[in-house]
């Protein structure tokens, strides 16, 4: 014999059950995909019957000079394979969801005005796509500028926030702090990343946004209560681990050879950092900071409940303004005929937010690789 | 000539206050931060603690003919302005179902109106100064309390919110979760195992390595379009079920239990693989028998995270549809369901003010599980951690 | 002639070596560094036991022994490096131009000013070959103007000898440079601050044998400027390139002596036996 006896039943019982389930799910998929109307009770014979031969053939091939093992293994590694090409398709499927449906709304709108327009008035969609254009009082427009810039917008500020203080952290933890306070201070910065977006949300738009309110009004400025600092500023509080986490790594990782170089030389432990640390560190923390960009550009629910509505052009981060993200979850949640140009145009917004991200993520993945191969550091 | 001590002391003196400046502004960065972690949960107690208690009202319910019909009719005139309008509601249906009840009475503690609650918190409330005197003398009278809101933790969604709960929204996690999971786990698992232990070294391999890192920094919503594009009207899972929230959920989920597993599973030593070899094993059997019982505490510490995570996502179930109004607990994975998070962002949505506390304290509830489940990893973790 | 003294044996009121003398055609040597009864621990371990020695101005001193005599950690003594491990506790005394370099009110960062380092493997900053050198003197206010840090960093160059070989690619990175090129780098960078000692923590170890030799005339050239403590694995290196040689073991100075002596005619049986290849 090749395998031991229970290989063997557990051949048979691949060979019986492989194909069966194969067959249901085939006739599973067809019924759904072209809505082919089969029979349940059919599909459970045809099924049962290629049991039946699956269970012939295979205990057919049971001889003692039968390599069991070999044919599980077999089976068992197409299987793994098949669980690994999932995340596969998982791209492909965001990908192609998005890109099918945006180039539905491309064909209504140009794609032109998409990316150059200024205004963005979804208003009258609707009625276009229940066939009654006429009525609508304005065309709709879907010029994106106002929602990128509104996007670029809280994500500066998000990002004014986290840099200077995530990297002054990371300093901190690595250069200067005792070890006791580094253990603890690293979990304890980790908490802000792992509170829920939502409750962000909830902390901006109630407690954040009033006190931005008061304080422009000290000044006496007038801010939105709907202001892009309140999303912008507690964003950059939630974005703060990622930067620090990651560049308290890799200044970590930079060889302590280049900091006793420096001091040797009659430089200050501020210098040695400033001068030395930094810049060898700093693909690694340019890394970093691409990847809370990409982020922060992506992050919604912080947006949807503290920033405005309403698509505004403007500079002022006092002012409400929206997102793109903002658009997207607002033209999905309504009560909108699935076809219709707003609904769309989410798909299109996710397209150029899907673009946007991945190359940040590639350019952040293309950092730290250099970052890793010039001080042959693997553990990042 | 070279300088004396003393003279390279005078000139580095500035140079040290600067050096000891960016150790201050860099220990301040981190307090800072500290600091908001600090003032954010002392903001979320101070608006969530009090929506653990609810204003409760001793009233003389008197069964007659006309509360058959309006349960307001049962109550005092004077105080059934202050008793919750849900409780008025039951009252015909509490008649109707027992009808000996008619033309009886007694004195019960029961839900007392929202703005009864708020003004008893001292926050901003609609009762006029009548009703204002009403309470105070009932309070004097011990017949007005705040007690423990059993309210929250046993009803669902409501458009009162003192009537409002949680529990439609947990059981939806809990269901949502459990879809997550039996995905994810499993295929993250496999994936992890394919990419460690079996995957030859080329380019398909790379290119899902590559992938898997990227759709750990996918944004969340782009899952939420492709759940609603490809789920639901591709496949047509319906909207808003925890089935197609759990799915979507999965997806994401899926590149942090992968991570994790692959960490585990280079953690032990190839001596152990080795060893298996050695004795005869084959491939899977050496994965089965040796090397996945001792990467377990960290694919479990990896999943338990992962599943955080995803329990604290709203986005894309937004996008699917799970923010529906849903006052009682969804019976299957296919019915109309909500989830915490949800029911949060909901919550902070409604107009009146005694949602705020409702929010507060919703969020503290998922804060809690959160953070039950983080320590639950790190102790796992802590407990099986082992050096080879 | 110059005599050796175990330290153990030496008072402390009179030094071991060191008393003014001629040496060929140099002229006097100054007492430039004055080590006493210097013990260092790292954590409960001894790794220095006791030192006494004295080191001269403007001479290369090689500090040999077998790995794990301490000589390298007695090397970072002299500009306290070792502060940097967390852990190290020192007595006794490192006295140089006076100063009690181990006093509390002594400014390590003024200390390393006139007491640079070259480290075993070259670490040259991830910046330009200009800027490694132009870096430290503009921090130290050494130069002010432009043309100034040019010359400075032009003299650096050709004192270590790397000039003619980077003068075209002074904006190129430092790692660009081949080891033994990055090594001279290192010390034109050292040289540049105007320091009174270099320190050089066996700088030709990782370097292959053409490089060593450069460095190793190198040396010869900057004694004229600087004095030099180098700690080398390589016996023939210190027979090369020292004037004066110390053997180190276990902690202790077995001997210090002039390097002639010490390999011609060493005075202790264990530094003869190092020396002839007993153990080590």
């Amino acid at each position: 014999m090749y395998a031991q006896p229970d290989q063997y039943a557990w051949f048979a019982v691949l060979a019986t059950a492989g194909p069966a389930l194969l067959v249901g799910a085939a006739g599973a998929l067809l019924m759904l995909l072209l809505g082919a109307e089969i029979p349940p009770l059919y599909l459970l014979a045809a099924s049962l019957a290629v049991a039946a031969a699956g269970l012939l053939v295979g205990i057919q091939q049971v001889r003692p000079d039968f390599h069991a093992r070999k044919a599980i293994e077999r089976t068992i590694r197409w299987l793994l394979v098949g669980a690994a090409l999932i995340s596969i398709f998982t791209t492909f499927g965001i990908l192609f969801s998005i890109v099918f449906e945006a180039l539905r709304f491309f064909r209504m709108h140009s794609f032109w005005e998409f990316i150059t327009g200024t205004v963005w008035n979804p208003g009258a969609s609707f009625l276009a796509a229940a066939g009654r254009a006429e009525e609508g009082a304005s065309a709709a427009q879907f010029g994106s500028v106002p929602l990128f810039a509104g996007t670029f917008m809280i994500t500066a500020i998000a990002m004014l926030v986290a840099i200077p203080i995530g990297l002054l952290a990371a300093i901190y933890m690595a250069e200067f702090a005792p070890q006791r306070v580094r253990t603890l201070a690293k979990p304890t910065l980790e908490v802000l990343a792992g509170i829920p977006t939502v409750v962000y949300g909830f902390f901006a738009a109630i407690t954040v946004a009033p006190i931005i309110v008061d304080i422009a009004g000290v000044f006496g400025l007038d801010a939105s209560f709907n202001n892009a600092v309140a999303p912008g500023v507690v964003m950059g509080i939630m974005i703060i681990p990622f930067i620090s986490s990651l560049s308290d790594d890799v200044i970590n990782s930079v060889p302590d050879s280049m900091r006793q170089g420096s001091l040797a030389l009659g430089m200050t432990k501020g210098e040695t950092i400033r001068d030395v640390v930094i810049p060898a560190a700093l693909p690694g923390i340019i890394s970093a900071s691409l990847l809370a960009v990409s982020r922060a550009l992506g992050e919604t629910m912080i947006v949807v409940m503290a920033a405005g509505m309403r698509p505004n052009l403007t500079a002022n981060p006092l002012e409400d303004m929206t997102t793109v993200t903002v658009r997207i979850v607002a033209a999905l949640t309504g009560d909108l005929e699935f076809e219709s140009a707003e609904t769309l145009s989410a798909f299109a917004l996710g397209l150029v937010l899907f673009a946007v991200t991945l190359s940040l993520n590639l350019a952040s993945v293309l950092m730290i690789r250099r970052f890793r191969e010039k001080y042959r550091v693997n553990n990042l | 000539m070279s300088q004396s001590f003393d003279d390279i002391s005078a000139q580095l003196r500035k140079r040290h206050r600067r050096s000891a400046r960016l150790k201050w502004i860099s220990m301040g960065a981190l307090g800072l931060a500290g600091l908001f972690l600090v003032l954010f949960f002392a903001d979320m107690l101070g608006k969530g603690l009090p929506a653990f208690q609810q204003a409760q009202i001793q009233v003389e319910i008197d069964y007659n003919e006309d509360a058959q019909r309006m349960g307001r009719a049962a109550l005092e005139p004077e105080v059934s302005r202050l008793v919750s309008r849900t409780f008025e509601r039951l009252i015909p249906g509490m008649i109707r179902d027992n009808p000996d009840l008619l033309g009886t009475s007694e004195t019960r503690w029961v839900l007392a109106d929202g703005e009864v609650d708020q003004y008893l918190k001292g926050h901003r409330h609609k009762l006029n100064d009548s009703q204002q005197a009403t309470v105070d003398e009932l309070v004097e009278q011990g017949r007005v309390e705040l007690k423990f809101n059993t309210t929250f933790f046993t009803t669902g969604d409501s458009k009162m919110p003192e009537a409002s709960g949680i529990l439609s929204a947990a059981v939806g996690t809990v269901m949502t979760m459990l879809v997550t999971l039996a995905i994810a786990f499993p295929i993250g698992v496999m994936t992890a195992i394919y990419l460690e232990e079996f995957a030859p070294d080329n380019r398909l391999t790379q290119i899902i390595e590559i992938n898997i890192n990227n759709l750990a920094a996918i944004p969340s919503i782009l899952f939420g379009l492709l759940g609603l594009a490809i789920f639901i009207n591709f496949f047509g899972v319906p909207r808003s079920s925890p089935l197609v929230g759990g799915m979507t959920l999965a997806l994401m989920t899926l590149p942090v239990i992968i991570i994790a597993t692959r960490t585990a599973l280079r953690s032990v030593p190839d001596s152990i693989r080795h060893a298996a070899f050695g004795v005869g094993c084959s491939r899977w059997q050496v994965v089965r028998d040796h090397v996945l019982p001792l990467a377990m505490p960290g694919i479990m510490t990896g999943s338990i995270i992962g599943l955080a995570q995803a329990m604290g996502e709203t986005a894309p179930l937004i996008i699917v549809g799970m923010v529906a109004f849903i006052p009682d607990v969804s019976a299957s994975f296919t019915e109309a369901a909500t989830v915490l998070p949800a029911q949060v962002f909901t919550w902070a949505g409604e107009p009146e003010k005694a949602f705020v506390e409702k929010t507060a304290g919703g969020i503290l509830v998922l804060l809690a599980i959160l953070i039950f489940l983080n320590a639950t990893a790190v102790i796992l973790r802590k407990k099986f951690e082992r050096r080879w | 002639m110059n005599m050796q003294t175990a330290p153990r044996q030496t008072d402390q009121a009179t030094p071991a070596v060191g008393q003014p003398h001629t040496r060929n055609d140099k002229a006097c040597h100054d007492l430039s560094i004055r080590i006493r009864d210097l013990s260092l621990w790292y954590g409960q371990a001894q790794a220095l036991k006791g030192l006494n020695i004295d080191l001269f101005q403007k001479n290369v001193t090689a500090l040999i022994g077998p790995s794990g005599c301490g000589k390298s950690t007695f090397l970072r003594c002299l500009n306290r490096m070792n502060d940097l491990i967390p852990g190290v506790r020192i007595e006794g005394l490192v006295e140089m131009d006076g100063h009690d370099v181990n006093a509390v009110k002594m400014d390590e960062v003024a200390l390393r000013r006139r007491v640079g380092m070259v480290f075993q493997k070259p670490n040259p900053f991830p910046k330009s070959i200009y800027e490694n050198v132009a870096y430290a003197p503009r921090m130290h206010d050494l130069v002010s103007r432009k043309p100034e840090q040019d010359d400075l960093v032009e003299k650096a160059l050709r004192d270590a000898g790397l000039w003619e070989e980077v003068k075209d690619k002074l904006h190129q990175p430092g790692t660009s440079l081949s080891g033994g090129q990055q090594q001279r780098l290192c010390i034109a960078r050292a040289i540049a601050v105007q320091p009174d000692v270099i320190l050089m923590d066996e700088p030709t170890s990782a370097l292959d044998p053409i490089s060593t030799a450069t460095i190793e005339d190198l040396m010869d050239r900057l004694k004229q400027q600087f004095t030099i403590i180098t700690v080398t694995h390589n016996m023939q290196q210190a027979a090369r390139v020292a004037d004066y040689t110390a053997f180190f073991h276990l902690g202790e100075i077995i001997e210090y002596n002039d390097t002639n002596t010490m390999f011609a005619n060493p005075a202790t049986k264990k530094a003869e036996d190092y020396i002839t290849g007993r153990y080590g």
